[in-house]
């Protein structure tokens, strides 16, 4: 038999649901802080979400979509349904000012706003990215991708600590 | 008398299998990278490729009333039934072809995106918009690379001259329209590919000048992608990509 059971929860609660789930693959922050929730609606007793993906072949999408319907799930919603909307397109200006101190405890530089390139092709302009473990602004980039496509690979020539980057886009 | 939505579904074709193919080039570079650094970068890049080649094939499966889905596209079509640019299927060769086939195509794709962000099929922008942040990575990736091998050794600049110049006759086929594109570009749902090209010339020229190479005269270009014909590479490209679904119909993870 389909479960029926009335929705009890408010759209507030539900956000806040989708706020203890975390980023797979930067758990320090969750997946409302990264942003790509963009928006709860309560219907028919089903519960629609809009996520927005980071890039689009980032492989834990398909992950935190399986963890959006395991945590409702547990707080008793079975109808849930996903719509990826891909307009406006996700970008690091939606990260909230509490997930970048996050992921600066965590380890990784946080995007440092209004530093995205205008000339495409070669960087413009120096862009000084300090040290997560030393704060030094002597760093250099060794590589433009690191881990996931979201990160780029830094290093700190003081303090010789490898440290990632959360690409602006 | 094609209608504007057949034009549509052909024009899907050829973006998707662009993105999808050159992924997969892409990917054979897992684990064979000249270092840890360029093994993980071109294999992301491989990956957004995938993305958007995924986000394009669900697209089409909608335009096409959900009769077939994305991975139908993927893994159920033989070589005469790609549209993909030539120059995406030639095979990966030395690191210095990749980057020459990478920033060929990487400096078409970014400005293409760029004009389709104007497009006013809804879809379509979404997609240039997101794309082009994504491909904006790549040919700075590609790019530096090719200024760095150029102006590097006498070594790695012969091998790369020899790659850009190898490369040089599959690269007309990517600016190649048809009756059904043109009719796209005539209501603004496709790009202007003559703009395309005159920005991808500057590109190509800019950095070639960086690089201290030389650019490649113009003379006889291959063709045929938008009809579907290929180069024996994509055959075999297939064979590899597609086994799976093919041993094992509708094998799922």
């Amino acid at each position: 038999m389909k479960n029926s059971s009335e929705i009890k929860l408010t759209v507030d609660e539900i956000w806040g649901i989708l706020d203890t789930i975390p980023d797979p693959e930067v758990p320090a922050i969750s997946i409302v802080e990264l942003g790509v929730i963009r928006k709860v609606k309560i219907e028919n007793n089903t519960v629609t979400v809009n996520i927005t993906p980071t890039y689009s072949g980032c492989p834990a999408t398909e992950r935190f979509k399986q963890d959006i319907r395991d945590f409702l799930k547990i707080a008793g919603i079975d109808n849930v349904e996903l719509i990826m909307q891909y307009s406006p397109a996700w970008t690091t200006n939606w990260l909230t000012d509490k997930a970048k101190e996050k992921l600066r405890e965590y380890g990784i530089a946080p995007p440092i706003e209004g530093t995205e390139d205008k000339g495409f092709l070669f960087q413009s302009g120096p862009k000084v990215v300090a040290c997560v473990k030393c704060n030094s602004e002597n760093t250099e980039v060794t590589s433009q991708f690191g881990s996931t496509a979201c990160k780029a690979l830094y290093k700190c020539n003081d303090c010789l600590e490898p440290f990632e980057y959360f690409k602006c886009i | 008398m094609m209608t504007q939505n057949e034009n549509l579904i052909h024009f899907l074709f050829r973006l998707g299998d662009n993105s999808l193919i050159l992924g997969q080039r892409l990917a054979e570079w897992c684990s064979k990278g000249p270092t840890l650094e360029e093994d993980v970068a071109l294999t992301n890049i491989s990956l957004d490729n995938f993305g958007q080649a995924r986000m394009i094939f669900s697209h089409l499966a909608e335009v096409e009333n959900n009769r077939k889905t994305e991975d139908d596209y993927a893994f159920r079509r033989n070589e005469r039934e790609f549209y993909n640019a030539l120059i995406v299927e030639r095979p990966i060769g030395h690191f210095g072809d990749t980057i020459a086939r990478s920033f060929l195509f990487d400096a078409f794709q970014y400005h293409f995106y760029k004009e389709l962000t104007k497009s006013n099929n809804e879809f379509l922008a979404a997609l240039a918009a997101k794309s082009l942040k994504e491909v904006q990575y790549h040919v700075r990736h590609s790019g530096e690379w090719v200024v760095r091998l150029g102006d590097g050794t006498e070594e790695s600049k012969e091998k790369i001259q020899k790659s850009i110049n190898d490369l040089w006759e599959y690269t007309g086929d990517m600016f190649t329209t048809d009756a059904k594109i043109d009719a796209l570009t005539n209501d603004g749902i496709a790009p202007d590919y003559n703009l395309i090209k005159e920005n991808w010339v500057k590109t190509v020229e800019e950095v070639l000048y960086r690089a201290t190479l030389k650019k490649p005269e113009d003379s006889y270009m291959q063709n045929g992608s938008l009809e579907g014909r290929h180069s024996e590479f994509l055959g075999h490209l297939l064979g590899d990509m597609q086994y799976l679904q093919r041993a094992y119909p509708n094998a799922e993870w």
